[in-house]
């Protein structure tokens, strides 16, 4: 079955099963590995990305439903890795063993995307599908609020 | 071969116990639980040939191939780390690197003896080679055993360039100084890179060189102890960190497991895959031959995917004969520690005598005695990234590319499974998608090395997050029982402690057994945090190996392993005797951590003794404002904790404010306030990230996670019913850290182990009940609340009076 993607930009055609899950299109067949796989029933939210800007959970999407639709991964956040976020992250040094952190980033983003200064309640309802088992979640929770400072201080 | 290996192993860790009893650091008391630590430079000097016999040097700086090995124009005075021709310092780390940020902070010592440029630093995590020794990444000793080997690591380059760089100044090195990669002398100087460029560094220092070496006093440091940024995040918050499960290798073929039934004695009585060869990318499914049994009664999924082989294996059915674990539950597992504990097995860890009587007699002669049991469930690793392999070989080696803490321990197991030399395998390294100790035990890679064996090419095998869970080697249930005796005038003469529990140490590292007091063998790990730095009387500590958990599952070593449980019965245990007298909790505490006898410490790592622990606390005391006034439902409780290891203590007070629902039970953690003495600390943000996740993970443990065994399996496999801390449940968290020169010690996970007596004896304190299985559930507190409201007792084992 032929499948046509658009992954950070680029376009691509894969003979597929419609049920496979987007998360191993994207690390396996695309071999873009920032995605990560944590626990393959969408409850960790390590295996991020958008779907025209929405945050969804690529393990339990079925590659299928993104047809004709945009998909972003955090290689494609930004093209150098310097988006908002990400640099918030680094200031913040948010990162522990990291293998959430890319879900993480883009949860984050879609969360900015439809409010650019959410309040901590805000911050924690979008964010509590996201598990950090370092358990760094006060840094991420910091790492937001100063992307979020720093976007309004752009404007 | 893997006994023979163990025995060298052993005979490694008796050499280096040996040189430690030789020097001033030595102990001045036979502490038998003291773990002989996998001090590198040890293992290095017994991996060498017969007849070299300078101990506690660094093997690399003593035997260098040809003076300095001068490879390509770069500098590698050690295999620690290498200056090439454009400048650049690679330090090489043979640690995991799992979230502690290890080699940013193992640099610094480097760069700071070396007087490096911190922008030229860059890290280089190595893969297995002989060269690099012993291999272990765990127990919080990181820092701790480096410091001294990489400083003088460091400190060997520096007087090297300054020697060929005074040269080429024109200059006595006498009047030169090193600083940022460079050489200075007054208004002259050259850098680092020039030097190895056009110095000739080749050098061999002797033993007597190597110990007038000149390592940096604490007031001359300009890096250790410095705020930094780690290096390993930038490539974190942009997908491109390495980890195992991201390896790739040409002509892999994918592998999902087919777990059985119980951990050990299963085996496959058939399989029928007829209806998955349907599946496009599906090729077959092996049956596992494992000569190490590791993995008894497996089997895996072959696909060309991994997706391919998750539907098959849908598809797929295997039936077992089961072994006799099969109807193991967590009440039996329980059960079995308290009948093992009730019949006085054991051995007998610590058994202090005082005034000439036993422990015995001081509780016959109490006025008073308590006794309570405590307990704590199940506990997963639950590390993010899923364990995976890749096994190959290639020209005659074997290769395993995966996360590993602790790969000397691995290798003998690859090489049993394999049937092939150690020496003929390899292991890759990678980044670890968390540790926590589930990647001591490198058990994962066995089917990855079986299966490229089996089929004649590179097999990746990656478990789902069910199988990661199924196959964990989880922290053992346990079942404790405390007793304390007091006298006529209400002082503590007496305390005994007993603890069963499934022991990581007999079943995967026996070299680690220790000889109790009465002859029987115990497991440090599995009882460290008992032998607690209190003065309380006659005190007696007994180790009980569950034996019904050994044979149901292979108990690990998680997070700080035994004081997860000693801690939480020992702490809660002395706020019972603090109300059982009408003591302030901290008061008590105080009234019984002096500086004497057994309490004293010893130079360099645990001097000061149970003072410094004193003043962790009361500087927590202070900060938490303990005594100040709170509303209804709402209490304060505290703990301490000195890690894990009393020759290697980092002293630790906690706080914890936290408010009771008297009608859900629910407890709400309000705040948290943490004091450390980990003596110097090296990456301050590191150190300070790693007691925050700590901290946090014993918060975990005390409210939000925990599974059960039922017929011989864990119950929770998966996030729909395992439930870890969520950003939603994180309270206010205030660290500080003792400003301290002393000894660097470890600070992994010291914090993991205050939080949940901390939090329990603040439930004491906020509603009057007193909360002794570890987590705490909500229901269970309701239950209490309702008894204590009916004016009945708590339970059956609250403070009885025997």
């Amino acid at each position: 079955m032929s499948v046509k993607l658009s992954v950070n930009g680029k376009h691509r055609e894969l003979d597929l099963q419609q049920d496979t899950p987007l998360l191993w299109v994207i690390r396996d067949e695309l071999e873009l590995k920032g995605t990560k796989f944590g626990c393959g029933i969408g409850q960790c939210g390590a295996c991020t990305v958008h779907v025209d800007g929405v945050a969804i959970r690529s393990c339990i999407t079925p590659v299928a439903a993104v047809e004709g639709r945009a998909v972003t991964t955090i290689e494609g956040l930004d093209a150098q890795g310097n988006h908002t976020l990400q640099k918030a992250w680094r200031e913040a040094q948010a990162p522990q063993c990291g293998y959430c952190q890319s879900g993480q980033i883009m949860q984050a983003a879609s969360l900015l995307l439809s409010n650019p200064s959410p309040t901590d309640a805000e911050i924690i309802t979008s964010m509590n599908g996201n598990l950090c088992r370092c358990m760094a979640y006060g840094r991420i929770k910091q790492a937001i609020k100063i992307a979020a400072a720093s976007e309004v201080g752009d404007e | 071969m893997s006994k023979q290996r163990i025995e060298k192993l052993k005979n490694n860790v008796e050499k280096d116990q040996v040189h430690s009893a030789s020097h001033a650091e030595a102990k001045t008391v036979t502490d038998p639980m003291a773990i002989p630590k996998m001090k590198r430079r040890g293992f290095m000097i017994g991996a060498t040939a017969a007849g070299f016999t300078m101990a506690f040097l660094p093997v690399a700086l003593m035997t260098p191939a040809k003076g300095f090995a001068v490879e390509r124009g770069s500098f590698e005075p050690t295999v620690w780390y290498s200056i090439n021709p454009l400048g650049e310092i690679t330090v090489n780390i043979a640690e995991a690197e799992m979230g502690q940020h290890i080699g940013t902070a193992l640099a610094r010592i480097v760069a700071e003896e070396l007087e490096a440029d911190w922008q030229d630093v860059r890290l280089n995590y190595v893969d297995n080679e002989a060269r690099y020794g012993y291999r272990v990444t765990g127990g919080s000793w990181s820092i701790w055993q480096n410091f001294d080997l990489l400083s003088r690591a460091g400190a060997a380059g520096r007087k090297a360039m300054i020697e060929e760089g005074a040269k080429l100044l024109g200059v006595s090195p006498l009047k030169c100084h090193a600083r940022r990669s460079k050489v200075i002398c007054r208004d002259k100087q050259v850098s680092y890179q020039e030097i190895v460029q056009k110095g000739d560094l080749s050098r061999r220092y002797s033993e007597q060189d190597l110990a007038d070496l000149q390592i940096k006093q604490p007031n001359q440091r300009n890096l250790v102890g410095t705020d930094t940024t780690a290096l390993d995040i930038p490539d974190k918050t942009r997908g491109a960190a390495i980890y195992g499960i991201d390896a790739h290798y040409d002509g892999m073929v994918y592998a999902k497991p087919i777990i059985p039934p119980t951990r050990y004695d299963s085996r496959i009585a058939s399989i029928d895959d007829r209806q998955a060869r349907n599946v496009a990318g599906y090729i077959q499914t092996l049956q596992l031959d494992d000569p190490s049994e590791t993995v008894p009664g497996w089997a895996l999924v072959i696909a060309d995917s991994f997706h391919a082989a998750l539907r098959a294996e849908k598809l797929i059915k295997v039936t077992w004969n089961n072994g006799p674990a099969a109807n193991v539950s967590e009440a039996d597992i329980l059960q079995r520690g308290r009948e093992l504990i009730e019949a006085g097995k054991g051995s007998t860890v610590v058994d202090d005598v005082v005034d000439g009587k036993h422990v015995n007699e001081w509780m016959l002669d109490a006025q008073e005695v308590i006794q309570a049991e405590y307990t704590t469930s199940t506990v997963l690793h639950f590390q993010l990234e899923p364990v995976n392999a890749i096994g190959l070989e290639r020209n005659g080696m074997w290769e395993l590319h995966t996360g590993n803490q602790w790969q000397s321990l691995s290798m003998p197991v690859y090489a049993k499974a394999l049937g092939v030399k150690e020496e003929q395998i390899i292991m890759r390294t990678y980044l670890l998608g968390g540790g926590f100790g589930r990647r001591l035990n490198g058990d994962y890679g066995v089917p990855a090395l079986l299966a490229a064996k089996a089929l004649g090419k590179p097999v990746k095998v990656v478990f789902s997050r069910e199988d990661d869970s199924r196959f964990d080697s989880p922290r053992s249930a346990s079942v404790q029982t405390l007793r304390m005796g007091f006298n006529a005038k209400k002082k503590v003469v007496a305390f005994t402690h007993a603890a069963a529990a499934g022991w990581p140490s007999e079943v995967m590292a026996d070299f680690f057994l220790a000889e109790g007091k009465n002859g029987e063998k115990f497991d440090p790990f599995s009882i460290n945090g008992a032998n607690h730095w209190y003065s309380l009387g006659a005190h007696q500590v007994t180790a009980v190996s569950n034996d019904l958990a050994n044979k149901t599952f292979r108990p690990g070593w998680l997070r700080s392993v035994g004081p997860g449980w000693t801690n939480w019965a020992l702490e809660s245990f002395i706020d019972e005797a603090a109300d059982k007298i009408n003591v302030d909790p901290i008061m008590f505490r105080l009234q019984h951590l002096s500086s004497r006898g057994k309490n004293a410490g010893s130079y360099p790592n645990s001097i000061g003794g149970a003072s410094r622990l004193a003043a962790v606390l009361k500087r927590a005391s202070r900060l938490a404002n303990w005594g100040k006034q709170l509303p209804d439902s709402t209490g304060m409780g505290v703990a301490t904790t000195f890690g894990q290891e009393r020759d290697m203590p980092t002293w630790c007070a906690c706080i914890a404010q936290v408010h009771v629902n008297r009608s859900s039970g629910k407890v709400t953690v309000q705040k948290l306030t943490l004091v450390l003495d980990a003596g110097t600390i090296v990456h301050p943000d590191g150190a300070l990230a790693q007691t925050e996740g700590a901290a946090m993970w014993g918060l975990s443990m005390a409210l939000h996670e925990g599974t059960r065994f039922e017929k011989g399996q864990v119950v929770d496999t998966n996030l729909d019913t395992y439930t870890p801390l969520r950003m939603a449940d994180i309270p206010e968290v205030e660290i500080e850290f003792v400003d301290s020169d002393y000894q660097s010690v470890g600070l992994g996970e010291p914090a993991t182990t205050v939080v949940g007596p901390a939090i329990g004896n603040a439930i004491f304190q906020a509603v009057g009940v007193r909360m002794r299985d570890l987590p705490i559930r909500a229901a269970d507190l309701k239950d209490a609340l309702a008894s204590l409201n009916r004016g009945t007792k708590a339970d059956a084992d609250l403070n009885q009076l025997v």
